[in-house]
C-alpha cells in the first residue's frame, strides 16, 4: 500500500471503514446497551443488557475475524491494520466477553445497574482496539483517553463502598496526570521529528542521530504509559485500585487496557525506534519486577496480592522491550496473551467467592477452599501456578519466551533478576494455594453453585491457560509474523 | 525395533498414569471404586512398562525406545523420548513403586480420597517423564510437574507440620531448578536446539561458540538443581521434614524415586554434557558425597523418630551413589545405578511398613514401641527382611550395589572406599539398633499388645518389595547386563581405562 495515494484520498473508502469495523460494532453496541436501558424494568434489566453486551464482543470477535482479510492503512493514515492490531483486538474482545460473562452473576448479587456498567465496559474496549490499530499519536492519545475514562468510572462501580469510590478518584486523578505526560511527550516528539505520525517518526529516528528532544518526549510518553500498565515506579496507584474495584472489572482492567497499551509501547519502542530505550526498560523492568514481588509477599488481601503480583508481571513483560525485536516482539504479545488468560480467569473465581460486598478477599477466607469446592479451588490453582510459570501453562511459555528473547540480546543480568524474581513469586501465590487446601475451613463461609456464565468464563479462560502451555507454537508464530512485517 | 509398538510404548507407559487422573476428575465420589481404578489402573501401566527390559537389546548403544517428533516449531521443541539401560530401570521402578503406594494407601486416605489418587497419577506421569525425556525443555516440563502433585500431597494428607514441609520442599526445588533452567536456555541459545543428543554431539566435538568459558557455570547450573533434588549435604534439609510430614505413599514415592531423578539427572547431564567439568569437579563433589554418607548415617542414629531415621538413612544411601557416580569406573557407574534401584525397592519398603504402623498407633517415636515382635510376628519378620536388605546383607539387593560403589571408590582413591565403607557400618548400627529397639524384648507399652498384625491387603503390598529385594540381590546380572552397556557409553569420554568388573 503506498502512502502517498492513501494520503491524497480525501474520501474514506468503504474498506477503511472495514478497517474500523471492530470499533465501530463495540460502539454500535454499547448505545444500544444505553438505549435499551431506561425501556427496561431496573430489577430484571441486567440479564438482558448483559446478554446484549455479550452479542456486541461476539459480533466484534466476527468483526475482527472478517477484518483480518483487508490489511493496510485507513482514514489517512491514522489506523492500520495488521497482524498485530488483529492480535490485540481478537485479545480485547476476547477478554471483553469473557467479562461479562462474569459480570452476570455479580451484578445481580452486588445489586449494581447493569446499564451504564456494560456500555462503559463496551465503549471502553472501543479505546482500548482503537489503541492496538492506531498508527498516529494524538489518535492514539484519544483512544487512551477513552479506554481510561471508562474505567476511572468503572472503578467506582461498587457505589456503596468507600474503598470504591476512593479506588476511583485515586486512578483519576493519577491517571489524568500520567495522561498529560503522555501528550506532553508527543508534543516534544513532534518538536523533534515534525511528525505525529509513528511511521514518519521511525524514518526519522532511525535514519539520523536522534535529537535531544526525541529522547526527553520517547521519556515523557514512556511515563505515561508505564502508569497505564502499573510499572514501578508509577505503580503506587494499583494496589487500592484493585483492592477497592468491583472484581470482575479488576479483571478487565488488569487486562485488555495493560494488552493494549503494551501495544502502543510495542509500536513506539520498535517500530518507531526510540533512543535510549535499553536503559529506560532495564530500569523500570528491574523495579517493576522487585517491587511488585516484594509488595507481594506481605499482602493478606487476595485482590491487593494479585494487584502487586500484576505489577511483577509488568516487570516481566518489560524485560522482552529491552530484546531483540524478532524475538521480543513475539514474546511480549504472547505473554499479554497469557496473561490476560490467567488474570482475568483469576479475578472470575475471586469475584465469584467474594459474594454480596465483596466480603471474603482476605487471604483467610480462602482457607479450605479446597474442601468447600473443589472444582473453584482446583480452577484458581491453575490460574495461580501459570502465574508462577510453571509448565503446561500459558505463564511457563510466557516467561520461557521473555527471558530467552532476553539472553539473546545478552541481558544476562536482567534475565537474573527475573529469575530470581519467579522464585519469589512463587511463594506468594503458593501461599494461596496453601491456604485453599492446607487450611481447614474457618467459619460458615458458604460458596454458593457457579452459574453457567461464570461457568463459561471459567472454561474459556483455563482452555487458554492450557492451550497456551501446551501448544503454544501457533500463537507464537503469530505473533512472530507482526516482528517479521516490521523488520522490513 | 521400528514396529509401531516400539516406538509408542514409552508414551504409553508415561500417558497412561495421566489418561487415568483425567478419567478420574469425572468420576462420582465413590472411594471404593476410585481406589480399585486407580489400582488396576498403576498395575496395567507396570504390565506394559514390563514390555521395556523384556524387549530391550542389551548389547546396543544408544537410546531405545526412542519417538522423535516436533512439537513446538519456535523454540524448536520436540517431543523426544528414549530410554537407555538406566533410565529403563528407573521407569520400571515408578511403575512398581505406584500400585503399591495404592495399597498402601487403601485404608490410611480416607478424606478427599478423589483428589489424592488423581495427584499420586499425575504425579506418575510426571516422573516417568523426566526418565525417558531426551528434550532439554520436555526434561524441565516434566522435572517441574513433579513438583506440584508431590508438595499438594505432603501439604494436603501430611501430619502436623504439613504445610511447612510443603512449602520448603517446593521453594528449595523450585528455586534450584531455575538454575538449571537457565543453563538449559544457554544451551539453546548457542545451540538451536533442545535436543540432548545434538547438544551433547556438539559439545564433544567443541562446535559450541563460548562454551570454555560458560562451561563449569553450566555444569554447576544443572549439579545444583539435581544436588537439591538427591539431596546432597549440605542442600538436604528439606529432605527430613518432607519425608516425616508426608503420607506413607508420598514418602514411598519420594524416597523411592524423586531423589533418584537428581542422581539420574548427574549421570545423564552432568557426565553426558559436560566430562571434562565432571572430572574438574569430582573431588569436592565426592567429599560432599562422603560426608553425606557419614553425617547422614550419624543424625539417622540419634533420631528418635523411626520415619526420620529412614530420611536420614536415604542420606546416607544416596550418599552412595553420588560417590559411584563421580568415581568414573564401571563399578561405581553400575553400582550407583544399582543402588538407586535397591534403595528404591528397600526404603520404600522400609516407609510403607512406617506406615502400616502409624496407621495402628499414629505416632513414629520409637520410644512408643518396645517389643512389636510379640503381637506383630509377620510384621516383624517383613521388617527385619526389608532392615537387612536396605543394611546391605550378602544375597540382598543393597549388598550389590553397595559392594559395587566401594569397589569403584576404591579404584578412584583408596581413602574414598574406606570413608563409604564406613557408612555400611554405620547403617548396620543405626538400623539394626532402631529395629531392636522396635521389635525385641518385652512389651513396653500396654497398648502396643493388641496392636493387629499384617492384614492381607498389606500384605499384597510387601510382597512385591520383599520378592524384588531377593531376586535383586540373587541375580543381580538381569539387571546389570542393561545397566553395564549404558554406563561404558557413558564413561567412554571421561576415560579411557573403563574397568570391567561385572558382566564377564
Amino acid at each position: 500500500m503506498n502512502p502517498a495515494s492513501q494520503m491524497t484520498q480525501t474520501i474514506p473508502q468503504a474498506v477503511d471503514y472495514i478497517r474500523l469495523l471492530p470499533e465501530i460494532v463495540l460502539s454500535i453496541f454499547g448505545m444500544i446497551v444505553m438505549g435499551v436501558d431506561p425501556l427496561l424494568d431496573e430489577r430484571r434489566s441486567q440479564r438482558t443488557l448483559g446478554t446484549i453486551a455479550l452479542l456486541g464482543s461476539l459480533a466484534t470477535l466476527a468483526a475482527v475475524v472478517f477484518q483480518a482479510q483487508y490489511p493496510g492503512a485507513a482514514f489517512w493514515n491514522m489506523v492500520q491494520v495488521d497482524a498485530f492490531s488483529i492480535f490485540f483486538h481478537f485479545l480485547v474482545a476476547a477478554v471483553t466477553a469473557v467479562v461479562i460473562l462474569t459480570s452476570y452473576e455479580y451484578m445481580e448479587v452486588q445489586e449494581i445497574r447493569a446499564g451504564e456498567y456494560y456500555g462503559l465496559i463496551l465503549f471502553g474496549a472501543v479505546g482500548m482496539s482503537l489503541m492496538s490499530s492506531a498508527v498516529e499519536l494524538v489518535l492514539i492519545f484519544i483512544a487512551l483517553e477513552i479506554s481510561s475514562i471508562s474505567t476511572y468510572i468503572l472503578a467506582g462501580f461498587r457505589r456503596r463502598s468507600a474503598t470504591s469510590s476512593e479506588a476511583s478518584v485515586k486512578y483519576f486523578l493519577l491517571g489524568s496526570f500520567a495522561t498529560a505526560f503522555f501528550l506532553y511527550g508527543v508534543a516534544l516528539m513532534f518538536g523533534a521529528t515534525g511528525s505525529t505520525s509513528i511511521q514518519t517518526i521511525g524514518v526519522v529516528l532511525g535514519s539520523e542521530n536522534a535529537p535531544v528532544l526525541a529522547y526527553a518526549g520517547i521519556a515523557l510518553m514512556f511515563v505515561g504509559l508505564a502508569f497505564k500498565v502499573a510499572a514501578a515506579p508509577f505503580h503506587v496507584w494499583t494496589p487500592d485500585v484493585y483492592e477497592g474495584a468491583p472484581s470482575p472489572v479488576v479483571g478487565f482492567m488488569s487486562t485488555a487496557p495493560k494488552a493494549a497499551v503494551f501495544a502502543v509501547l510495542l509500536r513506539i519502542m520498535f517500530e518507531a525506534h526510540a533512543p535510549g530505550r535499553l536503559g529506560l526498560i532495564w530500569v523500570v523492568a528491574a523495579l517493576s519486577m522487585t517491587l511488585g514481588n516484594l509488595g507481594a509477599l506481605v499482602q493478606d488481601n487476595v485482590k491487593r496480592l494479585l494487584a502487586y503480583s500484576s505489577i511483577a508481571h509488568a516487570g516481566y513483560l518489560l524485560v522482552a522491550f529491552a530484546a531483540f525485536p524478532d524475538n521480543g516482539i513475539p514474546a511480549a504479545m504472547f505473554y499479554t496473551a497469557s496473561y490476560a488468560a490467567m488474570n482475568v480467569g483469576a479475578f472470575a473465581v475471586i469475584s465469584h467467592f467474594g459474594s454480596a460486598g465483596e466480603r471474603y478477599v482476605t487471604l483467610e477466607d480462602y482457607s479450605g477452599l479446597g474442601r468447600r469446592s473443589p472444582l473453584l479451588a482446583a480452577i484458581l490453582t491453575i490460574f495461580l501456578l501459570s502465574l508462577i510459570g510453571i509448565p503446561i501453562t500459558g505463564g511457563f511459555f510466557a516467561k520461557f519466551y521473555v527471558f530467552s528473547a532476553a539472553l539473546q540480546a545478552n541481558l544476562v543480568g536482567l534475565v537474573i533478576v527475573g529469575v530470581l524474581n519467579s522464585a519469589i513469586g512463587a511463594y506468594y501465590y503458593l501461599r494461596i494455594i496453601v491456604v485453599m487446601y492446607m487450611r481447614e475451613p474457618r467459619g460458615e463461609i458458604s460458596v454458593s453453585p457457579v452459574p453457567t456464565g461464570l461457568g463459561a468464563a471459567l472454561a474459556i479462560s483455563v482452555a487458554a491457560t492450557i492451550y497456551l502451555g501446551v501448544l503454544p507454537g501457533r500463537v507464537l508464530a503469530y505473533a512472530a509474523r507482526t516482528a517479521s512485517a516490521w523488520m522490513r | 525395533m521400528s514396529t509401531a509398538l516400539d516406538s509408542s510404548i514409552l508414551t504409553l507407559v508415561t500417558f497412561i498414569p495421566l489418561a487415568g487422573a483425567l478419567f478420574l476428575l469425572i468420576f462420582p465420589r465413590r472411594d471404593r471404586d476410585i481406589r480399585l481404578f486407580a489400582l488396576v489402573l498403576t498395575l496395567l501401566d507396570f504390565v506394559v512398562s514390563v514390555h521395556l527390559p523384556v524387549y530391550f537389546h542389551r548389547g546396543l548403544i544408544g537410546f531405545q525406545y526412542e519417538l522423535n517428533r516436533a512439537w513446538i516449531p519456535t523454540p524448536n521443541i520436540h517431543y523426544h523420548l528414549g530410554v537407555d539401560g538406566i533410565s529403563m530401570w528407573l521407569v520400571v521402578l515408578t511403575t512398581f513403586l505406584t500400585p503399591l503406594c495404592v495399597l498402601i494407601s487403601w485404608k490410611s486416605v480416607q478424606d478427599r480420597v478423589k483428589e489424592f489418587f488423581i495427584l499420586l497419577l499425575v504425579l506418575e506421569t510426571a516422573l516417568i517423564g523426566v526418565f525417558v525425556a531426551l528434550d532439554l525443555f520436555l526434561f524441565y516440563f516434566f522435572w517441574e510437574a513433579t513438583l506440584i502433585p508431590m508438595a499438594l500431597l505432603i501439604g494436603m494428607y501430611g501430619h502436623g507440620r504439613r504445610v511447612y514441609a510443603a512449602v520448603k520442599f517446593f521453594m528449595y526445588t523450585m528455586i534450584a531448578s531455575t538454575f538449571m533452567l537457565a543453563a538449559i536456555l544457554w544451551l539453546y541459545a548457542k545451540t538451536g536446539t533442545f535436543d540432548f543428543v545434538t547438544i551433547q554431539a556438539a559439545l564433544h566435538t567443541g562446535q559450541v561458540h563460548g562454551f570454555a568459558g560458560a562451561a563449569q557455570w553450566l555444569f554447576l547450573g544443572f549439579f545444583l538443581a539435581f544436588a537439591v533434588k538427591v539431596p546432597l549435604f549440605p542442600f538436604h534439609t528439606w529432605l527430613p521434614d518432607a519425608h516425616v510430614e508426608a503420607p506413607t505413599a508420598g514418602s514411598v514415592l519420594l524416597a523411592g524415586v524423586l531423589l533418584k531423578m537428581g542422581t539420574y539427572g548427574m549421570v545423564r547431564f552432568n557426565l553426558g554434557l559436560f566430562p571434562d567439568q565432571s572430572r574438574s569437579n569430582a573431588w569436592w563433589v565426592m567429599i560432599l558425597a562422603l560426608i553425606g554418607i557419614i553425617y547422614g548415617a550419624l543424625v539417622a542414629m540419634v533420631q528418635p523418630n523411626m520415619k526420620k531415621l529412614i530420611a536420614y538413612s536415604s542420606i546416607s544411601h544416596l550418599g552412595f551413589v553420588v560417590l559411584g557416580i563421580f568415581s568414573f569406573t564401571t563399578a561405581g557407574l553400575d553400582g550407583a545405578t544399582f543402588v538407586m534401584l535397591a534403595h528404591g525397592v528397600s526404603t520404600g519398603a522400609l516407609f510403607m511398613l512406617a506406615g502400616i504402623l502409624y496407621e495402628r498407633r499414629h505416632t513414629y517415636e520409637i520410644s512408643e514401641f518396645g517389643g512389636l515382635a510379640t503381637p506383630m510376628p509377620v510384621y516383624a519378620t517383613f521388617f527385619s527382611f526389608m532392615v537387612l536388605a536396605s543394611v546391605g546383607l550378602p544375597l540382598l539387593n543393597g549388598f550389590v550395589g553397595e559392594f559395587l560403589v566401594l569397589s569403584g571408590a576404591f579404584r578412584d582413591r583408596a581413602v574414598y572406599g574406606v570413608l563409604g565403607a564406613t557408612g555400611v557400618i554405620w547403617s548396620a548400627c543405626y538400623l539394626l539398633w532402631m529395629y531392636q529397639r522396635v521389635f525385641f524384648g518385652k512389651v513396653t507399652h500396654r497398648v502396643n499388645e493388641s496392636l493387629p498384625d499384617l492384614n492381607g491387603r498389606e500384605r499384597v503390598a510387601l510382597w512385591p518389595a520383599a520378592v524384588a529385594a531377593l531376586v535383586m540381590g540373587v541375580a543381580p546380572l538381569l539387571w546389570l547386563n542393561a545397566i553395564d552397556p549404558t554406563v561404558q557409553t557413558v564413561l567412554a569420554p571421561l576415560t579411557q581405562m573403563a574397568s570391567r568388573v561385572v558382566g564377564q
